[in-house]
This record gives structure tokens, sequence and C-alpha cells, in this order.
């Protein structure tokens, strides 16, 4: 299955829960905000969250900015 | 008692900082530490898929304020949906509206910034809008809830200082909310005189962290900001055309 992550498309074997996903990027779930198919996804629901085919995320941080 | 309180927050510093452009952004800790800054801005990016991303809020030590800024911002929506992240990644309601799509000298869209602002404080955000010196426009954003504005000095990244001083100054006179100038001011003689001019603070980004030696640069603009406050409190004398003594000139020597 494909998954859109970042404008990026991303193969994967099959539907991923997403902290499994942030773990395997080597992503810290503590400082990123995630907008999950065009709607921010509140951190509580991340443990219940699979990506699945056809999926759009946006995974951000905060950088150094003015 | 000289106070400037923003969004319920009251801050002893009048000097804000961003934190973009640093070589080494470890020094932000160190700017805090010597300087007291409070308020320090950030961006918010895509990360890195690799793994192998920044994380600029290590740098900022817990007891600022955060100001996300929404650059990237070409429309009022995407400012909305970027200040909406902003909050849900938890680092407070703060948010710096940026709206810019003139890609040359990085000129905010006061239109889109207003439309941003209203919908964003009426969110319950402390929205601090970055905007062209305009007074209209000014006086909308008040209207719109904004808790300050925050009019440019001169584009982005400058350091020319403060090409605006004459708007600047009026907006200064006739706005409600704090006046913060934010942008181009590149010395601190520059941030002295917006505050000498009655700037309830400055912002400072590059004139900071492109310096030989950002810390040392970052002291000189909080004592600057400071004296020019001072100054403005102190109310200057009048200036005059002609010379006025300042010793008496009869009573000795040929009088």
């Amino acid at each position: 299955m494909r998954a859109t992550v970042n404008g990026v498309p991303v193969e994967l074997p099959g539907a991923t829960p997403l902290l499994a996903f942030l773990a395997e990027r080597k992503l810290d779930p503590a400082v990123v905000v995630i907008e999950y198919n065009g709607q921010i996804l509140h951190r509580d629901r991340w443990p219940d969250t699979c990506i699945s085919d056809g999926d759009t995320l946006e995974i951000l941080s905060f950088v150094g900015g003015g | 008692m000289d106070r400037l309180v923003i969004g319920g927050r009251e801050l002893k510093s009048r000097l804000f900082i961003g934190s973009g452009k640093f070589a080494d952004e470890r020094i932000i800790g160190d700017i805090v530490a010597q300087t007291g800054v409070e308020v320090v801005t950030v961006a918010l990016r895509r990360v890195s898929l690799s793994g192998d991303g920044e994380n600029i809020l290590h740098c900022i030590p817990k007891e600022c304020v955060l100001l996300p800024n929404t650059s990237g911002a070409r429309t009022a929506e995407e400012a909305i949906r970027i200040a909406r992240l902003a909050r849900a990644a938890g680092c407070g309601n703060w948010v710096k509206i940026e709206v810019i799509s003139d890609n040359k000298y990085l000129l905010p869209d006061n239109n889109e910034t207003i439309k941003a602002t209203r919908v964003l404080a009426e969110e319950g955000f402390v929205v601090l809008p970055y905007m062209h010196p305009d007074l209209y426009a000014a006086k909308e954003l008040e209207r719109a809830g904004a808790a300050a504005v925050m009019p440019l000095g001169a584009p982005i990244g400058t350091n020319r200082g403060l090409k605006t001083k004459e708007i600047v100054r009026i907006l200064i006179e006739e706005c409600s909310v704090p006046v913060i100038v934010d942008a181009g001011i590149g010395k601190p003689s520059e941030a002295a005189e917006a505050m000498e001019m009655g700037a309830a603070a400055c912002l400072v980004n590059t004139a900071i962290a492109t310096a030989g030696d950002p810390l040392v640069m970052a002291r000189a603009f909080s004592q600057a900001v400071e004296a020019g406050r001072l100054a403005y409190l102190a109310q200057p004398g009048e200036t005059t055309e002609y010379a006025r003594a300042s010793s008496p000139l009869t009573g000795f020597l040929g009088s």
C-alpha cells in the first residue's frame, strides 16, 4: 500500500500503526505534530491510528525561525 | 512601574528574539540566561523522514514564551492552519501571524493578516501580527483582536534599520495595543531609536544570529532596548534651532 507523508510517496507493507511508523523513522513523538488526511490528529488518538492505503500525513516539528 | 503585559503575561524584557539562522542554536540558552529575554519565535516545518532533524525546543529554556510564526503561509487560511498545528504541538497559544506571498521583499499581506487574526483571536490565540506599517490596517488588527501589532522596520533579514520610522511613530501614537517593531533592525542603536519613540518592544533575529559574536550582540540589543525605553519614559527635552547655553554666560570673565 502507498501513503503520502510530507508530500513524499511512502510504500508500506500494510496498514501500519502510526507510532510504529514514527519509531521506525526514529521520529520522537514528543516533539512532532501530525496532520492526518487534512485534520490535526490529537495526541491521544495516536496509539489507535493506523496509516492505511491512500492516507496523507503531514508530520511537523519546530525549527529555528524569526 | 513600567509593565508590558501581553496575553495576560507580564514581560520584564522588551527584547524578543527569533531563533532562526544561528550557526549553533545552543547559544539561545546563553542569550536567555544573560539578557533575560522571555519571548522566542520558532517556525514549524516538515520533519525529515530519515529522523535526523533538529529540535529547536531543546535549545529554548522552558521559562520562555514560545512564539510560533506562520512563516510559509501565503493566505489567511494557510496561516490559520499553521497556527492551529503549532498550538496542537502543545507549546501554548501565542502565535505570530506572518502571511507573505511576495518573494523578493517578503513584505506581509495586511489584508490576509487581518483575516487570520480575526479567526485566531476568536479561537483564543494571543495573536501578534507581523504587518506592513499602515494605520488603517493596524486599527483593523486591533478590532480583529490582535494582542499587539508588529510593524516592520525594513524587509526581513536586511539589517537596514528603521526605514519606516515616521509611520511606526504614528502607529505608536494611535494604537491602543502595544507596537512591537519586528524585522529589519540591524543595530542596537536602531532598536534604541524605536524604543525612544515609544515602541513597546523590538523583535530581533538576523542582527543577533548573524553577528560575529551573537551572545555579545544580544547583550548589546538588550541594553539598547532598555536604554531606549528609559529614555522614552524620561521624556526627552525639546530640540531647538539655535544654541542655548548650558552654563551661565554672565557673572565671570569680563561681565
